[in-house]
């Protein structure tokens, strides 16, 4: 599988090369399925591209077929860094590549703060949209009350973020329960 | 013990890690902190040089983590090897029961809502990893901030301008929308800093 070695900035990326290889070229599995697949994907717990793999690799060959994906989705990378981290230790005492990295790293901390806004804005948005009156419309933002609390407590609480998701899911299903109940 | 640690550590961010990459982000950072694997710049070059490479950032932090941690490729080939296993067994049992859940989960209001919940968790843990990463370290000064916000402009300009670019005529509208598309595209974004940085702190 050549598709690991040709994405780059993560799941999203890759899931529109694992679309054009796997459902146009190949003809592996029909579009229908590949959304379907999208969705547990995501939902699993994991890498969103290693999900995909391993779910392609079922439909295609079974365990054979998981271990050929897998690997192919892995290894280009595991190389690739492998090779890099091996570089950039020796390297890491220059001058030049101290400075490079002085003026990367603000950036890399606003390349994962900036989504948070495109995030936020998608989340928002219900699943079905409910008939919202007007002026209520901050209704919709207050889920984003239980964002700030997570970030708040792994910042500022030193939680760990693994307690945050378990709360999360315990909550959920509790409240579901009791209203399941009314 | 470093392999034990590393191997449970990362088994834990494989099992945890709802919501793609950056949010296995903050999940490896909180475990690297808490064992002390690498100092917090590391940790952020770490993320750089993931996120300009190929490849999920997931795997790509796991392998590198593993290696530095340990200084040697078992390492790497250990956390590699633990971030991908509980995706695994949980993909894998997801399969087998592939049709069943098809017809359930759809509908399924447990989880839908529970999905639905952990997206806003996700989002509250991509903001934790952000700020942990605001330190003396990694903003050293002025400069830092300067390049932090124009990163950050930049990156939430197509989505912002989206509205306007549509009520200008079609040849500049296609010309905009690739450009900063083009220009707010995270490896472009990185590559610019990094001369950014040699030409001021060189």
């Amino acid at each position: 599988m050549k598709i690991g070695t040709f994405t780059i900035g993560g799941g999203y990326a890759m899931l529109a090369l694992i679309q054009r290889e796997v459902v146009d070229r190949r003809g592996w599995i029909d579009e229908e399925e590949f959304l379907n697949m999208i969705a547990l994907a995501q939902a699993a717990p994991g890498i969103i591209a290693v999900n995909s793999a391993i779910f392609i690799g079922w439909r295609i060959g079974g365990w054979k077929g998981v271990v050929g994906a897998v690997l192919g989705a892995v290894l280009p990378s595991f190389v690739i860094i492998l090779l890099i981290a091996m570089v950039f230790s020796e390297w890491k005492e220059l001058p030049a590549v101290e400075a490079v990295f002085k003026g990367i790293r603000p950036a890399v901390v606003a390349l994962i703060a900036a989504p948070l806004v495109k995030l936020a804005r998608n989340a928002m948005k219900r699943p079905t949209p409910s008939p919202s009156v007007k002026g209520r419309e901050w209704r919709n933002a207050a889920p984003l009350l239980i964002s700030l609390a997570a970030a708040l407590a792994i910042w500022l609480g030193h939680v760990n973020p693994v307690w945050v998701i378990l709360i999360t899911i315990v909550c959920s299903i509790c409240s579901c329960f009791f209203r399941s109940l009314r | 013990m470093l392999y034990l640690q590393l191997f449970l550590s990362f088994f834990k961010i494989g099992l945890f890690g709802f919501g793609g990459g950056l949010a296995i982000t903050s999940l490896i950072q909180m475990e690297v902190e808490r064992y002390g694997w690498m100092s917090p710049q590391e940790f952020v070059d770490i993320v750089a040089v993931s996120q300009v490479t190929p490849g999920p950032i997931g795997i790509n932090c796991a392998t590198y983590v593993g290696y530095t941690a340990t200084g040697s490729v078992w390492g790497s080939v250990l956390t590699t090897t633990a971030i991908v296993l509980p995706s695994l067994i949980i993909m894998l049992s997801v399969c087998r029961a592939y049709f069943w859940i098809d017809k359930r989960f759809h509908d399924n209001p447990y989880f839908t809502r529970t999905l639905r919940m952990l997206r806003f968790t996700v989002i509250g843990l991509i903001a934790s990893a952000a700020l942990m990463l605001v330190r003396p370290e990694t903003f050293i000064d002025g400069i830092s901030w300067l390049i932090f916000a124009l990163v950050a402009l930049f990156t939430i300009l197509p989505e912002m301008t989206k509205e306007l670019i549509q009520k200008t005529s079609p040849p500049l509208r296609e010309g905009l929308g690739v450009g900063l598309s083009f220009l707010s595209h995270p490896i472009i974004l990185i590559i610019l800093a990094g001369v950014a940085g040699y030409l001021i702190y060189a």
